[in-house]
């Protein structure tokens, strides 16, 4: 099982998904953002950062380069991807996953320990969450204000789209509508979240639930990989 | 023709009747040390480099002759003073390179910007030495909480610090925040990177080689900073401030971060000679510098050097402040190599000059017309050095007469003082409060390393793939070094190295940021002069070298000088993360002791901040001697895995390191404090040497046969438990209070956890008028 985590100039996050996959189980390696081969990868990772800087909007600039075009192909030939922080503003920008993600209502760029309730277990992306259990994770973001309009927003909670919410004392930290953390796709491949699970995979650093996370996509990319 | 041979020219500004060595920053006296050096009167672009090169901010000429009395070398150093940064080798092929540095008077004219690219620079020179910046650390210090100046430089300092460190990836993971209304037109913003290297990878800022080539790459060259070392760090605040904008450069964290990856991959690669960045004074003080370290010469091609605007004039190119720039020194045969790695980061990159023999820099110009050539040692290490003059001030030199008793006591209406009252109000300062406002806005967990931020305590990270841990931290005195400058350096070092000691971690060495006054000034000079002295003593006493630093002077406005600030940052190696020690109370029945103990004197603690402090009334002094023997002691205690907990006594005093314990470890504490002579001086006197630490009952006979093998006072406080902070006062001094109030309540410290926690919390956002 192999997982391809996307490099772009600005990403700093990627150093941190590859280690984070490797304990996952995973065979993890970069792609570079200019290089449209996705080598072989079973699923595909956009870690966080700042893509190409971010100056115009988060994200923006991303959705355009060279890989992205890969990783659209990957995703709609039913292949897993997972956007973390900036990686889910350039899978929203893309149009990859429903929604937008707008400056934190602060208007300030926070970092805390944030506690996410997991709306399903039958997804690619929570299959190894034990039930009940809430997930210890940092956030650390200045565009992650989760918008879309009111009728999707129905629609997306309809068809069990929200995937993660922040709940708890520590509470939403961005002003994101109906407290949502992270979203999946339509066809329920795709997963965005502002939170870091890979920030989260060791007990010594605080935490070791984005683990849980992470284990899912490794398991889910396995079985899809021995199925096909 | 040579410059030599052209004849001279009027420069412009003579022409308007100020000489040109004037205007750029120059005495008449330093003009005739130039043609001492050159053998004949420098031009204008010559004027221009020395300038800017004989700087306080890049010559070091006043501080240059003190500094040489810090010890500078100490086991594992593998870099030290002189370099970019200091290195010292933690093992298994590893080395940690750190350092401090100010950029105090950018940040007081462009808040934003000024904090910014301070945290750009040192970031730079970190990977300059081939190390990967892993932490950052801020030291801000500001004038009052409540004035909107102060409130619009906070916000614009942590913005700036978090825009930059956010951005590149770097985890800003802990610092210090204090308020003195001394820095209210001068604030403090000083930054400490640190960076992990293969001890393999470790790059010299030197041109070795004649014939190597001298490439610039990173953003193109343009108009800013221009005259930023010598116009705005080397003056003192006057009334043309805004003026000084234009000087203040410009930071991009993005290109910032290019520039790291592609530093990194070019060095792992072993493509370059050497490397400097580019900060104060520009390519010339990076091809001087680099030159001299070698001993060789550099000549430049102006016009190789890409520029950002059109029609710059030589010396702008000279000395622009462009950020995010590096200069690489590259054998002829890696330069298609060295151009791949830049092209592929994106970053423009350019062979603008060869390093030569002859010990010159030099700089030609179109159809290679010398415009300038200067001895790179002359711009350098044989920069104009001055042996200042240090006077105490007046009240300081008045000796106490012989004999004259010292008053045990500190002078204070405490008696029907509510200890309680008092530490709710101490936790609520600013100054000791959370600074979970500021911490909140830095990305401290990116980078997956940190285990324990900023929130309190010094800053963990470890190291992957090793069972090794950096353990980090930055402290200052001010408020001592307000009263006796010798004793806040002293106090600033024995404070950084316990914060780093507690953990379990052994300091790897001091790096240290000189806050100072205008060193023309006898009594700045001798505040500067006893700060130096004070570091030196303080690192003998504890066997640790001054690895590199920096020093900030002219911190003064229309309104005074700031106070001495001596900023120390110390990193620690803990071999084993398994054995670190936190700085919280964990388990109920532990028992809660003090190793150390209080010495009279209130002066320059935040309590007399609130209750006041008779004017003679000095600091608790500090025998080195104790504080090396209870550093010792807890490596210790540590290494034999005896405490659960440890704590230093700092802002506050010991009733507040308590506090701290409970609140951080969410539980109480049921204790007893012994006060000898005054209850303030027990409780919330700041005497140094004194660590808070909890035991397991089943421990307590070991660490007290421990402590009393190395001399170090030991007593027992009580038990952790329950939702409340308890301390009962016993002892000659506690029965004062009660008895003129007829009441027990006030010899005794009895407070919910709630309502210590939300003095903690909400101290600095109502302070800054960000509450709610």
């Amino acid at each position: 099982m192999k997982v391809g985590v996307v490099v772009f100039p600005g990403s700093n996050c990627d150093r941190d998904a590859i280690h984070a996959a490797r304990l996952a189980g995973a065979q993890a390696e970069p792609l570079w953002h200019e290089d449209p081969d996705l080598h072989g990868a079973d699923a595909v990772i956009l870690p966080g950062g700042f893509a190409y800087g971010d100056y115009l909007r988060a994200g923006a600039l991303a959705r355009f380069s060279p890989i992205m075009g890969s990783v659209r192909e990957h995703a709609e030939r039913g292949g897993l991807v997972l956007g973390i922080c900036n990686g889910f503003q350039v899978l929203a920008e893309a149009g990859l996953v429903p929604g937008a993600l707008l400056r934190n209502a602060s208007l300030r760029f926070e970092h805390r320990w944030v506690r996410l309730t997991v709306t399903r277990r039958d997804t690619a992306f929570t299959s190894a969450i034990p039930p009940d259990v809430t997930l210890l994770m940092p956030v650390a973001h200045g565009e992650g204000c989760y918008t879309s309009p009111d009728d999707k927003l129905d629609a997306l909670e309809a068809r069990g789209g929200v995937l993660f919410r922040y709940v708890g004392p520590e509470g939403n930290p961005n002003g994101s509508a109906r407290d949502v953390a992270g979203v999946l796709s339509e066809r329920e491949n795709v997963c965005g979240l502002m939170p870091h699970p890979e920030r989260a995979s060791e007990r010594l650093l605080g935490s070791d639930d984005g683990l849980l996370l992470l284990r899912s996509l490794v398991t889910s990319a396995g079985q899809r990989l021995a199925a096909a | 023709m040579t410059v030599a041979e052209r004849p001279p020219r009027p420069a412009v500004a003579e022409v308007m009747h100020t000489p040109l060595h004037r205007a750029l920053g120059l005495t008449d006296h330093e003009l005739g040390v130039i043609g001492g050096r050159l053998g004949r009167a420098p031009n204008d672009l010559e004027l221009a480099m020395f300038s800017v090169m004989w700087s306080e901010h890049c010559s070091y000429k006043s501080s240059r002759p003190l500094l040489r009395t810090l010890p500078t070398s100490g086991p594992g150093l593998v870099a030290g003073v002189g370099e970019n940064a200091g290195v010292v080798s933690i093992g298994d092929g590893l080395a940690v390179a750190f350092k401090l540095e100010s950029h105090n008077h950018p940040s007081a004219v462009e808040p934003f910007q000024g904090a910014a690219t301070g945290v750009g620079g040192i970031l730079r020179d970190i990977f300059t030495m081939g190390a990967r910046p892993i932490a950052v650390l801020d030291a801000l210090k500001f004038g009052d909480p409540s004035s909107a100046r102060t409130r619009r430089l906070v916000s614009g300092v942590v913005r700036g610090v978090g825009g930059y460190g956010n951005c590149v990836g770097v985890p800003t993971v802990g610092g210090e925040l204090a308020f003195h209304p001394s820095y209210e037109e001068n604030p403090l913003v000083n930054v400490m990177a640190v960076g992990l290297l293969e001890e393999r990878d470790l790059t010299r800022a030197a041109a070795p080689g004649p014939g190597n080539l001298v490439v610039l790459y990173g953003s193109a060259t343009g108009r800013d900073g221009i005259g930023g070392a010598s116009v705005l760090a080397s003056a003192t605040f006057g009334d043309a401030d805004p003026q000084k904008r234009p000087t203040v450069q410009v930071g991009d964290p993005f290109a910032g971060k290019l520039l790291i990856e592609a530093s990194l991959e070019l060095i792992e690669r072993g493509l370059l000679e050497g490397l400097q960045d580019l900060g104060a004074a520009g390519i010339t003080c990076a091809v001087s510098e680099t030159a001299d370290r070698a001993g060789t010469g550099i000549r430049l091609e102006l016009d190789a050097v890409p520029r950002r605007e059109t029609g710059m004039a030589a010396f702008e190119v000279m000395i622009s402040e462009s950020q995010e720039r590096m200069l690489a020194i590259v054998r002829p045969d890696r330069i298609d190599a060295v151009v791949e790695v830049c092209r592929r980061w994106g970053l423009p990159v350019a062979v603008i000059g060869r390093v030569t023999d002859d010990g010159d820099v030099t700089v030609a110009g179109a159809d290679g017309v010398e415009l300038a050539r200067v001895p790179a040692s002359a711009l350098t290490s044989d920069a104009i050095v001055y042996e200042r003059e240090g006077r105490p001030p007046a009240r300081s030199r008045r000796a106490p007469a012989p004999g004259a008793p010292e008053l045990a006591h500190d002078g204070l209406p405490e008696r029907g003082m509510d200890p309680g009252a008092v530490l709710v109000s101490l936790l609520g300062d600013p100054n000791l409060a959370s600074r979970a406002w500021v911490t909140g806005r830095y990305d401290e967990t990116v980078g997956s390393d940190t285990v324990c931020g900023g929130a309190h305590g010094a800053a963990v990270v470890r190291i992957k793939g090793t069972a090794k841990a950096l353990v980090m931290a930055t402290d200052s005195n001010p408020r001592v070094g307000a009263l006796d400058p010798y004793l806040g350096a002293v106090s600033a070092v024995a404070e950084c190295t316990r914060n780093v000691v507690i953990t379990g971690a052994r300091p790897l060495g001091v790096t240290d940021c000189l806050n100072f006054g205008d060193p023309e000034r006898a009594e700045a000079f001798w505040q500067l002069t006893e700060a130096v002295r004070g570091i030196a003593d303080a690192c003998r006493a504890l066997g640790l070298a001054v690895t590199g630093g920096n020093v900030s002077l002219y911190n003064e406005s229309a309104y005074g000088a700031i106070v001495p600030t001596t900023q120390i940052g110390v990193v620690g190696l803990l071999d084993d993360i398994g054995r670190l020690v936190h700085p919280v109370f964990r388990a109920g029945s532990d028992v809660v002791a003090l190793l150390g103990e209080s010495t009279p004197g209130l002066g320059g603690s935040i309590y007399a901040d609130h209750a006041g402090a008779v004017p003679d009334d000095r600091p608790p002094g500090i025998d080195l001697a104790r504080e090396s023997a209870l550093q010792a002691l807890l490596l210790d205690a540590t290494r034999s895995g005896l405490l659960r907990s440890a704590q230093d006594v700092g802002g506050g005093g010991l009733c507040v390191a308590l506090a701290e314990c409970c609140l951080w470890g969410g539980i109480g504490a049921d204790l007893q404090v012994t006060v000898g002579t005054a209850p303030a001086v027990e409780l919330f006197g700041e005497s140094p040497s004194r660590v808070v630490v909890s035991v397991a009952p089943t421990a307590w006979d070991a660490l007290r046969s421990l402590a009393a093998g190395s001399g170090i006072p030991l007593r027992r406080l009580g038990l952790i438990g329950g939702d409340r902070l308890r301390i009962r006062l016993v002892g000659e001094g506690a029965t004062g209070a009660a008895e003129e109030r007829g009441a027990g309540v006030a010899d005794e410290v009895d407070m919910p956890l709630d309502v210590l926690r939300r003095a903690w919390e909400s101290g600095l956002p109502r302070a800054i008028g960000e509450a709610g």
